[in-house]
C-alpha cells in the first residue's frame, strides 16, 4: 500500500520537474490518441510539437499567439497568488478587443491622421481601460455583496461574448461588408508596427515581455506585491499585518483586467485588423492553464505561453496537414493541466510504503 | 497480581524525520488513574492515538486484559471498550449534542433513545447537559462535557483524556476530578495526559514519564515532589527566572469603558472593559479562551477598529479607530495566538515574514531592499538564538518553539512602547518557554509596557506584576500577582468579583 | 391558455437540467468538495449520450453511458482532489477545460445528426387533465426523477444516519476521521454520485431537451447549477425551486425573442447570466446566513493525520 507522507520542506526539484513530467504524460496521451484514430503517432507528434519550430514564418506565428497568452496569464498569476479566483479573463480580453478595436474603427471611419507608432500607445490604453472596467464589475460585486468572483467573472464572459455579438450584428457592422458580422477593416495606420519585414510578428510581443518583467518586479520586489501575496495563503496574517483584503481584490482584478484587455486590443488591432465575433480562440481560458503550468511566476508564464502556443499552432498544422480536428488542442491542454495538478502533489508529499499494522504477539 | 487492563510493549512510530515514539512501554491496571507526563512534543498524543486506533504504529505489541489484540481503527478500539476525550474536541458545530454523540456510537441505537441515555448518564455523574442544544451555542466547558458523556455512554473500560484541564476554571477542574474518581471506582481505567504537575500529584495513582519520545521513568506521583517530577520530565532542574523589583512608570496603554457588540454568532460582546498598563510593568489577563480575549486583543491591536477613538489610548493619544498598521507605527506591537497562519505565513521565508510588521527594509517608493531584509532577519535569528537553516527557510520548517522565538523576537527587536502577547508559550518546549519569558522580563526592565493574555495560570503567576481576569466579556479589577491566589483567580474566572468603585484606582492599588 | 401550459411545461423541462446537475453538486458540496468541473462533466455526458443514442437508438443506454462517462471523470477528479490533495478549484477548472475540449473532439462527427427517439411522453390519465395535464404530465421521466431526487435527498440528509454522517464530514472531516469514519471513501462516493447526476443532466440536454449535438451546448448551465447551490443554501427543496425559476427565465427570454420583442436578441440571451449574477449578489450579501449554512470544510484540503 502506498501512502503519502508530508515532506519537511517543499521539494524544489519537484517544483521544476512537475511541468516537465506533466508534459511527458501529455505527449504519451497524444501518441495514444493519434494511434487510436489511425494516424501515425510519430508524425502526429512531429506536426504538433516540432513543426511550429521548423520555419521562421511559423516561429513568428508562435510569438503572435504567445502575446495574448502572456498578457492574460500574467494577470491571472497575480490574481491566483492573491487568492482571487478570476476566471473571466476571456471576457476582459473581449472587452479589451472592443476597446482597442473600437478606437481603431473610429479612427478609420473618421479618417483621423495617425501613424502606427503614434496610435500604438492609444490602443494599449483603450484596451487596458476597457478590460479593467469589465473586471471592475467583478471587484465591485465581490466588495459590496461578497459575491463569489469565480461565478460572477464567468457569467460575465458569456455576457461579454453576447455583447460583442450584438455589436457585430448591430451598430458596428460594416455597412459594405455583405451583411457579415464584422467591422470595417481598420486603416493600416492603426496596425501594430511589425518587427520584421514580411513576418506577422509585431511589437505586441515586446510589450508582453516587458509586462512580464514589470510583473516580476512588482511581485517580488515591491511591498504592494508582497501585501497581495500574503492575503491569499494566510488571510489572518494579512489582517494581523494591517493589509487590506479589499485592496488586494481591487488591485489584482483591475491589473489582470487591464492586462487581458491589452491582449484583446492587440489581437484586434494587430493580426486581425478588424473586429469579428471570433477575435478570441479561447485565449482567456488557455491562459488559466498557462498560469498554472508557469507556476504563477512571470518567467514561467512566458515559457508556458510559448508551450501552449505551440499546442495551438500545432493544432492548426495538424488540421491542415493530417486532417485532425481542431478540437484536439483543447484535449491536450486539459490533459496537461490535469497531469500537472497530479504531479504537483509530489512537491509537498512523497510516496511511502504503508506501515506494518500492529500484529498480535510480534516482538521487534 | 491482577492482569493489567492495557499493556504496550516496544511501541515505535515515526513521522517523516521525527521519531515520535521510540520503544515505548506502558502498563495500566484496572481502576487505576494513570498519568502520562511529558512536555510539548514528547510524544504523548501520538501514543494515545495509537491506543485509540487512529494511528498505526511501526512496531510493537498491544495486550488487552492480557491477550494480544490488533487495534486498526477507532471502531475496533471502541468495541474493546477504549474511549477517548480529545484535547481539540472532535465535535460538529452545527449539529445537536445528541447527534454529535450518536455519531460517536455504533449507530444500532436510534437517535431518540440516545437522547434519553445522554440525560441519564449526565445526571449519574452530576453533569448538566441538554441533548437538544446545538454545539456552537455551548461554552468550552460544556463542550468537554459532551465529549466525556460520549465516552461514558460506550461503557468504557479504558478512558483516555488528553490535556482536559487547559480549558477549565480551577473550580471546574475539581468537579472533573470528582467525576473521574467515581468512574475509576467502577473499575474503569483512566489514562490522564497532562503536563500539569500539581494536577497529576492530586489525582493520579501512577505516572509514566515521556521525554523526546522515550520512557524517562515511572513513579507514584503522590510520593514525588513537583521538582522531582519536573526533573524526570525535562531531564534537568527547571530553569529559574531572575526577577527584579518592578517600578511602574507613566501610563502607556489605557482602555476605558470599552463596549463592543460581537461580530457574529460565535463571538463575545465586550462590556465596559477598562484596564491600565504602565511602562516598566508586565500585566496579565487570565481566563479560559472564549470569554472575550480575542475580541479585546482585536480592539487593542487594531484588527477591529470599531472602538470609539477615546476608548483606547496609547501614551495618551486616542487610537480606537486606527488600524493595525497605524498603531504599529506609534509603537504598539502584537504577538498573536496563532503562529502559523497569523503571526507568520507558513510558506514564506523568515525574511519575508519580517515584512508583516517591520518596514525598515522597504524604501519610500515601495521597493524592497532584499539584502537589507535578509540582514535584519539574520540579526533576529542570532540575537534570539533561533534554530533555523537561515533567513530564507520557510516559516513552516521551524519547530513551534523556534518559530515563536522568531515572532516574539521580531516584535521585541522593533523596540516597542507597548507589547501585547496572546498565549505566548502555548505548545512551546520548556527551553524556548524559559527564554521567551526572560526576554519579556528584560523588556519590562528596559521600560516597555507588556500585556500578556494567557490561559496558563502558572505562566501568569511567574512573569506578571499585576493580574486581571476576563470572564464573559467583562474584565475584573486588577490585583497584584504577589497578593493573588489560584482560588481567587478561579472564582473571578466565573465572573464573581466585586465591582470596583466609580473612581479609577491608583496604579497597583488593590480595589 | 394552452400556450401558457406549454410554456410551464417547457420551463419545467429546462429547469430539470439545472435541477439534476444542481442536486448532484449539492451532494458533492455537502461532503465538503467543490466541483468546478460541472460544466465539463455535463458536456462529456452530453456528447457521450448523444453518440450512444444516435448509434443505438436507445434512450436508456444513452443515459447510462452519459452518466457513466461523467462518473468516470468525476472519479478521476475525486482521486486527484481527495487523495492527492490537489487544489479543488484549479482541478475543477481543469476538468471543465478538458471536458470542453474532449467533447468537442469526440462530437465532431455527430454535428448535424438527428436522433430517432420518441418525443412524446405522457402520463396516462393525468396528462388529459385540462391545462395541468399539458403543463405537468407530458414530461420525460427524468423530469419526475428530479422531483423524486429532491424529496429523497431531503429525507436522506435530515432523517438518516448516513446523511448525518455526510453532513458531518462536510462540516469537519478531521472530527469525522477521529471518530473513525472513512472520510475519503465517503467523499469519493459523493463526488462520483454527484458526477453521475451531472451526467444525467447533460444527457437529458442533448438527447431529450434539444436533441442535437453542438460544441459547448451547455452554454454555462454547469456554472449556473453551481450558483444555484449557493442560492439554495445547500437545501434540496430551495435548489429545485431555483432551478425551475431559472428554467422559466430561460424559456421566457427565448419565447419573447421568437415573438419578435424589440429588444435585440443578444441582450435577451444575456438574461439567464445576468439573473444568476443578481441572484448571487442578493444571497451572498447576507454573509452571516451563508456562514451558518455552508458546509464548513468546503473547498479545503483534508489531511488524515496518519
Amino acid at each position: 500500500m502506498i501512502r503519502l507522507e508530508a515532506r519537511p520542506a517543499p521539494s524544489r526539484l519537484m517544483a521544476l520537474l512537475s511541468p516537465l513530467i506533466a508534459l511527458a504524460v501529455t505527449v504519451v496521451v497524444a501518441a495514444i490518441l493519434f494511434a487510436s484514430l489511425g494516424k501515425d503517432p510519430v508524425r502526429g507528434l512531429y506536426v504538433f510539437l516540432l513543426k511550429p519550430f521548423s520555419e521562421v514564418r511559423l516561429l513568428s506565428e508562435l510569438g503572435l499567439k504567445a502575446t495574448p497568452l502572456i498578457l492574460c496569464s500574467l494577470g491571472l498569476a497575480l490574481c491566483y497568488r492573491s487568492n482571487v479566483w478570476n476566471i473571466g479573463a476571456e471576457g476582459q480580453f473581449l472587452f479589451g478587443a472592443i476597446g482597442g478595436g473600437g478606437l481603431a474603427m473610429w479612427v478609420t471611419m473618421h479618417g483621423v491622421a495617425v501613424t502606427r507608432w503614434g496610435f500604438f500607445p492609444f490602443a494599449i490604453v483603450a484596451g487596458a481601460a476597457a478590460g479593467a472596467a469589465w473586471a471592475a464589475v467583478v471587484a465591485l460585486l465581490r466588495d459590496r455583496f461578497h459575491a463569489n468572483e469565480i461565478l460572477v467573472s464567468l457569467m460575465l464572459v458569456y455576457v461579454a461574448d453576447l455583447f460583442l455579438t450584438w455589436l457585430m450584428f448591430g451598430p458596428w457592422k460594416d455597412p459594405k461588408g455583405w451583411n457579415f458580422p464584422q467591422t470595417v477593416s481598420f486603416a493600416s495606420e492603426t496596425t501594430i508596427p511589425r518587427v520584421f519585414r514580411g513576418l506577422r510578428l509585431d511589437y505586441g510581443f515586446a510589450v508582453a515581455l516587458l509586462a512580464a518583467l514589470l510583473m516580476w518586479a512588482f511581485l517580488f520586489r515591491t511591498f504592494r506585491g508582497f501585501q497581495l501575496q500574503v492575503g491569499g495563503p494566510a488571510p489572518a496574517a494579512a489582517r494581523y499585518a494591517g493589509f487590506s483584503a479589499r485592496g488586494a481584490v481591487w488591485t489584482s482584478l483591475l491589473a489582470s483586467g487591464a492586462l487581458a484587455g491589452v491582449g484583446g486590443a492587440f489581437e484586434a488591432v494587430g493580426p486581425m485588423g478588424q473586429l469579428t465575433p471570433h477575435v478570441s480562440t479561447g485565449y482567456g481560458f488557455t491562459a488559466i492553464i498557462v498560469a498554472f503550468v508557469g507556476r504563477l511566476h512571470p518567467l514561467g508564464c512566458v515559457l508556458a505561453s510559448l508551450l501552449l502556443s505551440t499546442f495551438l499552432l500545432g493544432g492548426e498544422q495538424a488540421q491542415s496537414t493530417i486532417q485532425m480536428p481542431a478540437a484536439l488542442t483543447g484535449v491536450f491542454q486539459g490533459v496537461l493541466l490535469l497531469a500537472l495538478l497530479g504531479c504537483d502533489t509530489f512537491i509537498l508529499f512523497r510516496p511511502r510504503r504503508g506501515a506494518v499494522a500492529l500484529r498480535a504477539g510480534e516482538a521487534t | 497480581m491482577s492482569v493489567p487492563r492495557l499493556e504496550l510493549r516496544h511501541v515505535s512510530k515515526r513521522f517523516g524525520a521525527v521519531l515520535a515514539n521510540d520503544d515505548v512501554g506502558l502498563t495500566v491496571e484496572p481502576g487505576q488513574i494513570h498519568a502520562v507526563l511529558g512536555e510539548n512534543g514528547a510524544g504523548k498524543s501520538t501514543l494515545m492515538k495509537i491506543i485509540y486506533g487512529a494511528v498505526h504504529p511501526d512496531a510493537g505489541e498491544f495486550l488487552w486484559d492480557g491477550r494480544p489484540v490488533q487495534v486498526d481503527s477507532p471502531h475496533q478500539a471502541r468495541a474493546l471498550g477504549i474511549a477517548m476525550v480529545f484535547q481539540h474536541f472532535s465535535l460538529f458545530e452545527t449539529l445537536t449534542v445528541a447527534e454529535n454523540i450518536w455519531l460517536g456510537l455504533s449507530g444500532e441505537i436510534p437517535l431518540e433513545r440516545v437522547a434519553a441515555d445522554i440525560e441519564r448518564k449526565a445526571r449519574e455523574y452530576g453533569m448538566e447537559l441538554d441533548p437538544a442544544r446545538t454545539v456552537h451555542t455551548l461554552s468550552v466547558g460544556e463542550r468537554q462535557r459532551v465529549e466525556i458523556v460520549r465516552a461514558l455512554l460506550g461503557d468504557p473500560r479504558l478512558l483516555i483524556l488528553d490535556e482536559p484541564t487547559s480549558v477549565l476554571t480551577p473550580q471546574a477542574v475539581e468537579k472533573l476530578f470528582v467525576t473521574l474518581r467515581q468512574l475509576a471506582g467502577t473499575g474503569c481505567s483512566i489514562l490522564y495526559i497532562s503536563h500539569k504537575l500539581d494536577e497529576i500529584r492530586t489525582l493520579c495513582h501512577q505516572c509514566t514519564v515521556l521525554r523526546n519520545g522515550r520512557i524517562a521513568g515511572t513513579c507514584d506521583p503522590t510520593a514525588e515532589t513537583t521538582a522531582s517530577l519536573s526533573r524526570l520530565m525535562i531531564g534537568a532542574d527547571p530553569p529559574r527566572l531572575v526577577r527584579r523589583e518592578h517600578r511602574p512608570g507613566a501610563l502607556a496603554l489605557e482602555v476605558c469603558e470599552l463596549s463592543i457588540p460581537r461580530n457574529d454568532r460565535f463571538g463575545v460582546t465586550l462590556e465596559r472593559v477598562s484596564l491600565e498598563l504602565h511602562q516598566g510593568e508586565i500585566v496579565g489577563i487570565a481566563g479560559v479562551s472564549g470569554n472575550g480575549q480575542q475580541e479585546l486583543m482585536g480592539a487593542v491591536s487594531g484588527e477591529d477598529p470599531r472602538a470609539p477613538a477615546t476608548a483606547v489610548r496609547l501614551l495618551g493619544v486616542p487610537i480606537g479607530r486606527l488600524g493595525a498598521g497605524a498603531r504599529r507605527k506609534m509603537g504598539l506591537h502584537f504577538v498573536p495566538e496563532e503562529r502559523l497562519g497569523c503571526g507568520a505565513v507558513p510558506g514564506l521565508s523568515l525574511a519575508d515574514n519580517l515584512l508583516l510588521t517591520r518596514r525598515e527594509s522597504v524604501r519610500r517608493s515601495g521597493w524592497i531592499d532584499v539584502g537589507k531584509l535578509a540582514g535584519q532577519a539574520r540579526g533576529i535569528i542570532g540575537r534570539f538564538r533561533v534554530t533555523a537553516p537561515g533567513s530564507r527557510a520557510p516559516a513552516r520548517s521551524l519547530s513551534g518553539g523556534n518559530l515563536q522565538k522568531f515572532i516574539v523576537g521580531r516584535e521585541i527587536d522593533a523596540v516597542p512602547k507597548v507589547l501585547v502577547l496572546g498565549q505566548p508559550t502555548w505548545g512551546v518546549d520548556v527551553g524556548a518557554t524559559a527564554q521567551i519569558r526572560s526576554e519579556l522580563l528584560a523588556l519590562r526592565d528596559a521600560g516597555c509596557a507588556v500585556l500578556v493574555v494567557s490561559e496558563d495560570l502558572d505562566e501568569l503567576f511567574e512573569v506578571t506584576d499585576r493580574l486581571y481576569v476576563m470572564a464573559r466579556g467583562r474584565l475584573s479589577p486588577s490585583v497584584p500577582t504577589a497578593a493573588a491566589t489560584v482560588e481567587q483567580i478561579g472564582e473571578w474566572m466565573s465572573g464573581l468579583w466585586a465591582q470596583p468603585p466609580a473612581a479609577p484606582p491608583a496604579p497597583g492599588a488593590r480595589p | 391558455m394552452n400556450e401558457l401550459a406549454l410554456f410551464i411545461g417547457t420551463a419545467f423541462a429546462s429547469g430539470t437540467v439545472l435541477a439534476v446537475a444542481g442536486l448532484g453538486l449539492l451532494i458533492n458540496e455537502r461532503a465538503g468538495v467543490i466541483n468546478l468541473g460541472a460544466e465539463g462533466l455535463m458536456l462529456m455526458a452530453a456528447v457521450t449520450g448523444f453518440a450512444v443514442a444516435a448509434d443505438t437508438g436507445s434512450a436508456w443506454l444513452a443515459f447510462g453511458a452519459g452518466a457513466a462517462a461523467a462518473a468516470l471523470v468525476a472519479a478521476a477528479f475525486g482521486w486527484l482532489v481527495i487523495w492527492l490533495n490537489a487544489n479543488q478549484y484549479a482541478t475543477g477548472l481543469a476538468v471543465t477545460l478538458f471536458g470542453g475540449g474532449f467533447s468537442a473532439f469526440v462530437g465532431v462527427s455527430y454535428v448535424g445528426r438527428k436522433l430517432e427517439l420518441p418525443l412524446n411522453h405522457a402520463v396516462p390519465l393525468l396528462s388529459d387533465i385540462p391545462f395541468l395535464g399539458t403543463a405537468l404530465f407530458r414530461q420525460h421521466p427524468v423530469v419526475y426523477l428530479a422531483v423524486g431526487l429532491c424529496l429523497f435527498l431531503s429525507w436522506f440528509f435530515w432523517r438518516t444516519r448516513a446523511g448525518l454522517i455526510l453532513r458531518a464530514i462536510g462540516e469537519s472531516p478531521e472530527s469525522a476521521h477521529a471518530l473513525g469514519f472513512r472520510v475519503r471513501l465517503i467523499r469519493l462516493a459523493a463526488v462520483v454520485v454527484g458526477g453521475a447526476l451531472c451526467g444525467v443532466a447533460g444527457t437529458f440536454l442533448s438527447v431529450v431537451y434539444t436533441p442535437l449535438w453542438v460544441e459547448r451546448m451547455t452554454a454555462g448551465r454547469g456554472w449556473i447549477a453551481l450558483a444555484l447551490t449557493v442560492f439554495a443554501t445547500w437545501r434540496p427543496g430551495r435548489l429545485l425551486l431555483g432551478a425551475y425559476l431559472f428554467g422559466g427565465v430561460n424559456v421566457l427570454q427565448l419565447t419573447l425573442q421568437a415573438q419578435g420583442v424589440q429588444i435585440p436578441a443578444p441582450f435577451m440571451s444575456m438574461s439567464p447570466y445576468l439573473a444568476t449574477i443578481a441572484m448571487l449578489c442578493i444571497i451572498s450579501s447576507n454573509q452571516a446566513w451563508i456562514r451558518l449554512n455552508m458546509p464548513a470544510s468546503l473547498g479545503k484540503p483534508f489531511f488524515p493525520s496518519q
